[in-house]
């Protein structure tokens, strides 16, 4: 589904994502790991095309360079990890945003005074509907987002993207500053989402755990370079993990589970 | 509450509507002559009536000729510079995600007047056009402020803090009226007063000012108000906006020329009047909310009734005396500038 090959991203001198190649297929949670500053953000950057590289990000055979912007947003969605509002939309409002790439619909109804709803796109407001609903905010739909917590606040751009309907849903450690309930909700949310056959996720996380329990594939990163790249059982394992994070990750790992062993 | 719709509805648009005209009678009767609003009607039915062809008697008297040929078309262009000074503002809170953002707050007032300022005295004329020039150096000059300002700000933080960009705004504004000062003094033969510049008036506004705020609000103000769904994504942020399809590039590209000229249009007519569309689309998103289908049409009413208000204001309350309209929308948009700060402060 996804095609990066020789990904290279530079900012003046330094070199930040450097030669990386990778797949991602259809059904798969790809987890990008490694430690701070080895570049995993800027490569999912890259792949929407919001920041300059070289090299080459293919969409199912095609250049995403290419693409118009609705038509990148219709194959690649994306979930960020901080969310700062400034005005009071409602959460309604923020998710039915997510259909804007599927004009018409959503441009001819950007006319600025029109009396009746006729002629308004029914699958649009299908697609918001179970999108609320899917992410358990349709109670608090017509909310602002000001007043929302942080988790609630994720999930309404977690139904935002679900709205868009993206094939390739990209994840920046979604659930970086989430309590333990909302972690768990948003994981299980994504992954009941990539049930749906024509789907896969790429998901930058800290928590190795989180990686080993849901990813399928996994990419381990350092310095900009691939250290590893396969299943998630291969590769998340210490052979790799105590080079990159240079420290004995699975027994302090065991370490802390041991805390809750009776 | 009562929950808002997606949408400004008619209903909605008649009372908007209604409002402006019911504050245009009230602008056009009250004046150092005060008119009845019997009277005020009646004569503009008549003046109506004359124009369309209806009738070959043309209105008649001292009334008639204070409210058709001095009151109407000041109020006129003062409603309408209003409403695209409002509408511009609105557009750039939106896309920068600022509440603060407005032409006078980013310096592009200041740049707009330079611009009109250069033209002026350098005679830059087209023929048959009688102040083309400088309106289209205005234009010129407000779009190359805004992406100077804008540049640096980006260049400085990128995340385009309310501070960072008020600040490189407020210096830039400084900078280009001592450069204004400076043309001033050396042309002042042939250009007006600087307090006209930089606060602005509407006095002597004529039917052809009128005429051309009109069609650049047509023609701009639909470009804008046919992005509301864009703005609204930017103003949820640009990476979002940029996440859910939007052009952002052109899209901004679109905004900041359309901006430019509705700034550069009022500034060339009426000088640089400032606040006007800080103050007014806060006011509004309090009443509609910040979607931008409701909040843009509203602020294109609500600019209007605030500006013609200032400019009641500024010709009735030291009569005979007339103040700039700058001096009423600052002293209103300088308390709120710091009203919105603070709450947008403590929320941060």
């Amino acid at each position: 589904m996804l095609q990066v090959n020789d990904l290279t991203v530079r900012y003046g001198d330094l070199t930040i994502v450097d030669h990386l190649n990778f797949t991602v297929e259809e059904g798969q949670w790809l987890m990008v790991a490694g430690p701070n500053g080895a570049g995993k953000s800027t490569m999912l950057n890259a792949v929407t095309q919001g920041t300059v590289y070289t090299g080459q990000v293919l969409f199912e055979g095609e250049n995403m360079k290419k693409k118009k912007a609705a038509e990148r947003a219709r194959c690649v969605g994306v979930l960020m990890q901080n969310h700062f509002a400034e005005y009071a939309f409602s959460v309604e409002e923020v998710v039915a945003l997510g259909r804007y790439s599927h004009a018409p619909g959503m441009r001819s109804r950007s006319r600025w005074y029109a009396g009746s709803d006729i002629g308004r796109g029914g699958g649009d407001d299908r697609a918001v509907e179970d999108a609320l609903a899917l992410t358990g905010m349709i109670s608090q739909r017509k909310q602002s987002i000001l007043t929302l917590s942080g988790g609630e606040l994720q999930r309404t751009f977690l139904a935002q993207v679900f709205a868009q309907n993206p094939k390739l849903l990209l994840l920046d450690e979604p659930t970086n500053h989430l309590d333990l309930v909302y972690q768990k909700q948003v994981f299980e949310l994504i992954s009941q989402w990539l049930q749906t056959p024509g789907r896969a996720v790429i998901s930058v996380v800290h928590d190795l755990s989180l990686a080993k329990a849901y990813g399928t594939k996994a990419l381990l990163m350092n310095h900009g370079r691939a250290v590893a790249c396969g299943s998630a059982e291969e590769i998340l394992v210490s052979q790799y993990l105590d080079s990159v994070y240079r420290m004995d990750v699975a027994g302090w790992m065991r370490q802390m589970l041991g805390q809750w062993t009776e | 509450m009562r929950s808002r719709s997606d949408r400004f509805s008619f209903i909605e648009l008649l009372i908007f509507a209604a409002v402006a005209f019911a504050v245009l009678c009230l602008c056009v009767c009250i004046g150092s002559v005060s008119i009845s609003l019997a009277d005020t009607l009646s004569v503009l039915w008549d003046g109506v009536k004359y124009q369309a062809g209806w009738t070959s008697a043309a209105p008649e008297g001292l009334q008639a000729s204070i409210i058709l040929s001095v009151r109407l078309p000041r109020v006129l262009c003062v409603a309408m510079t209003g409403a695209a000074l409002a509408l511009a503002g609105g557009a750039m809170q939106g896309l920068l995600k600022n509440p603060l953002a407005d032409g006078s707050t980013l310096g592009v007032s200041s740049g707009a007047a330079l611009g009109a300022v250069i033209a002026i005295a350098l005679g830059i004329r087209f023929p048959g056009l009688p102040f083309a020039g400088t309106m289209v150096m205005a234009i010129v000059f407000a779009f190359l402020s805004l992406v100077l300002i804008l540049t640096l700000a980006y260049r400085l933080d990128y995340s385009l803090a309310t501070n960072t960009i008020i600040l490189i705004g407020v210096i830039f504004s400084m900078f280009v009226s001592s450069l204004m000062n400076i043309i001033v003094t050396f042309a002042a033969d042939r250009i007006q007063n600087i307090t006209f510049w930089t606060m602005g008036s509407l006095q002597g506004a004529s039917y052809q000012n009128a005429l051309v705020l009109l069609g650049v609000l047509v023609i701009f103000g639909g470009i804008i108000l046919r992005r509301a769904q864009e703005l609204n994504a930017f103003a949820v942020s640009e990476d979002n906006a940029r996440h859910i399809g939007v052009d952002v590039r052109r899209v901004k590209l679109v905004i900041l020329i359309t901006v430019s000229a509705l700034i550069g249009v009022c500034v060339s007519i009426g000088g640089s009047i400032g606040f006007v569309g800080l103050v007014t689309p806060h006011i509004v998103r309090m009443l509609v909310g910040p979607n931008h289908r409701r909040l843009l049409p509203a602020s294109l009413f609500g600019g209007a009734v605030f500006l013609m208000l200032a400019d009641l204001a500024a010709r009735t309350l030291l009569s005979p005396i007339e103040l700039p309209i700058g001096v009423v929308t600052s002293l209103v948009g300088a308390v709120m500038f710091v009203v919105i700060f603070y709450r947008s402060r403590r929320r941060g």
